[in-house]
């Protein structure tokens, strides 16, 4: 209990930063259609790979003799990485479609 | 310099903020993508370049961490070029996973850093418990990441694995009881291990990762395909709460923020698919597709037969109706058959016959994948109905024509309250005047189900690949 207090003391200003961005979640993609459900998830996918900062850390603190914390963080990073990189091309990739299909339709109008 | 890296990271925070805004808007939707990249870009250039720690140390490893950032990059982007409409799914699923992953090895360095560091110092006994109040929060939230990380990572794997087939849906008797022990064990060991700070926490901090694996394996193991989209945002939100964990670790508010953002968005878009079919969260995770209820369905013990249809009978139903609507299933992803239909449909058009396609939330593998598809395709927005319209139309329509969909046109769950699917809203196809099923064979769907649809009189069964079947329909329409 003592240990839960002190937590919630220690971290005061991110504690009210998660409350209000737990709203901010639900507010932000609150009426979103059924058509951008894959996308919006594959988005929000690339965007938690912000873990990926956690692993530069962790490598970029580790000592030159730790192999351990070296190989870990290497495939932290790496992984990571993964998830940024493979995130935001994967949500690219789908939404290049509804663009695509968005300046057809633009263009149609002019060309009759 | 600190300061600046502060700058960034607000300004990072803001952009994942703004970007997932104008991801759930469709016009705006790609350009919010570039700003949540853009943002993420600049955090990660940032922190290599720019961060210290409290006392002023720079990073080191540059060499290390440029490389991994380098083959993470190259594979990442390769994997998500080359990767097919149909396995989009599961690609969202691995690099989620990858998320988890990333998650908990931090936290498995972090720990024996902690670990390490508690040897050095003995210390006093007053200094001691004034340091280890500060120790057991950085370990709560090491353990938290670790245990929650591991489950997305283990849980994202097995429902890659389950969407590209290579892992079977497997039951066993007190399957949930057992997962509820797993879990309640984890729970336990947290407990201890930062309540008690014990001589031997090491084995258990390991135990507690093993054991979290475990967990994620067996939590998606039993849940059927047809429910992995919901899965996997779930699974999705997890990482963003491990994410999060990460930034109570490091004090980051990017992390923080990025993190707890997706970890809201997602809980809250795994609740929307689970509206889409009429079910609760909890529903979705115990009462598990194909378990034993899967005998109970009777449909195929009528005896009933169903009937086919040669593809100039099906060309000359469909060139002489006013209004057509297509029902897009997974079979139109797996034969790649977008471009086709839409040829279907232009054609159909000429020769002035309506053709909408009707979309149902969940149909193909993930919500809005049909959408994904047919957009691809250039097919107008304006043509695509959702359910309840679709509903709507289907009595004033003449033909309808299912492409490779099955469940979601089930009547078992409207009127069969054994199905497993019973109660998900379905397109209610057998108001329609006929109905013409493209299916490559009578095998059930994606959920393991008769569907009593196929025996219905006005049902008529066409049999092929999606796409192949289409190009012959076309031929034989220019004909008439």
């Amino acid at each position: 209990m003592e240990t839960f207090f002190s937590f919630i003391a220690a971290h005061q200003q991110m504690i009210y930063i998660v409350i209000l961005m737990v709203f901010v979640g639900i507010e932000v993609i609150g009426r979103v259609p059924a058509v951008l459900h894959t996308p919006l998830m594959s988005g929000a996918n690339a965007i938690h790979g912000v873990v990926i900062i956690g692993a530069i850390i962790v490598m970029g603190q580790a000592a030159e003799d730790n192999y351990t914390a070296l190989v870990l963080g290497f495939i932290a990073v790496i992984v990571g990485t993964l998830n940024v990189v493979g995130g935001f091309v994967v949500t690219d990739r789908m939404l290049e479609m509804f663009s695509g299909r968005k300046n057809t339709k633009n263009q149609q109008p002019k060309n009759k | 310099m600190a300061s600046i890296l502060t700058l960034i990271y607000l300004i990072a925070s803001i952009t994942f903020i703004v970007g997932l805004k104008m991801l759930a808007h469709p016009a705006r939707a790609r350009k919010g993508n570039l700003i949540a990249a853009a943002g993420m870009a600049a955090a990660i250039a940032g922190t290599i370049l720019l961060y210290e720690d409290d006392n002023g140390n720079g990073l080191q490893n540059h060499f290390w961490i440029l490389g991994g950032l380098i083959i993470g990059a190259i594979a990442g982007t390769v994997a998500a070029r080359k990767v097919k409409m149909t396995a989009m799914p599961e690609m969202v699923s691995m690099f989620n996973g990858m998320g988890g992953a990333c998650a908990a090895l931090i936290s498995v360095v972090e720990f024996e850093h902690l670990m390490s560091s508690l040897h050095a110092t003995p210390g006093l006994t007053v200094i001691e418990s004034a340091f280890q109040s500060g120790l057991r929060t950085h370990l709560l939230i090491i353990l938290a990441g670790l245990i929650i990380g591991s489950i997305s990572f283990a849980g994202s794997m097995i429902a890659w694995g389950k969407l590209n087939g290579s892992i079977r849906d497997i039951t066993f008797r007190g399957q949930h009881l057992f997962n509820i022990v797993v879990l309640l064990l984890v729970f336990l060991m947290f407990f201890y291990l930062v309540g008690w700070l014990p001589a031997n926490g090491v084995l258990l901090f390991y135990t507690v990762l093993g054991l979290s694996l475990l967990y994620g394996v067996f939590f998606v193991m039993p849940i059927g395909g047809a429910d992995m989209p919901v899965v996997i945002s779930l699974l999705n939100s997890f990482t963003g709460v491990a994410a999060a964990c990460g930034g109570f670790l490091y004090d980051n508010k990017a992390m923080l923020t990025g993190g707890i953002l997706v970890g809201a968005a997602g809980t809250f878009l795994t609740i929307l698919m689970c509206k889409a079919m009429n079910r609760s969260l909890l529903n979705v995770l115990i009462g598990s597709f194909g378990s034993d209820q899967k005998q109970s369905g009777g449909t195929n013990a009528h005896g009933t037969t169903y009937k086919e249809i040669s593809l100039s009978d099906a060309a000359m139903v469909m060139n002489y109706a006013q209004k057509i609507i297509i029902v897009p299933g997974y079979g139109l992803a797996v034969a790649q058959a977008q471009h086709t239909c839409h040829e279907l449909e232009k054609l159909l058009e000429l020769k002035g016959v309506e053709v909408t396609y009707a979309i149902h939330p969940v149909a193909g593998r993930m919500p809005g994948h049909m959408n994904v598809l047919l957009a691809e395709a250039d097919v107008s927005y304006d043509k695509l109905q959702e359910m309840e319209q679709a509903n709507s139309e289907f009595p004033t329509t003449d033909v309808v024509l299912v492409l490779g969909a099955n469940d979601v046109v089930n009547p078992a769950a409207k009127d069969d309250p054994s199905s497993p699917i019973y109660g998900m809203p379905i397109l209610d196809v057998s108001l329609a005047k006929t109905v013409i099923v493209n299916k490559r064979s009578m095998k059930p769907g994606y959920a393991g189900i008769e569907n009593a649809l196929f025996f219905q009189p006005k049902t008529s069964m066409l049999f092929g690949d999606a796409k192949q079947v289409l190009q012959n329909l076309i031929n034989e329409l220019k004909e008439l």
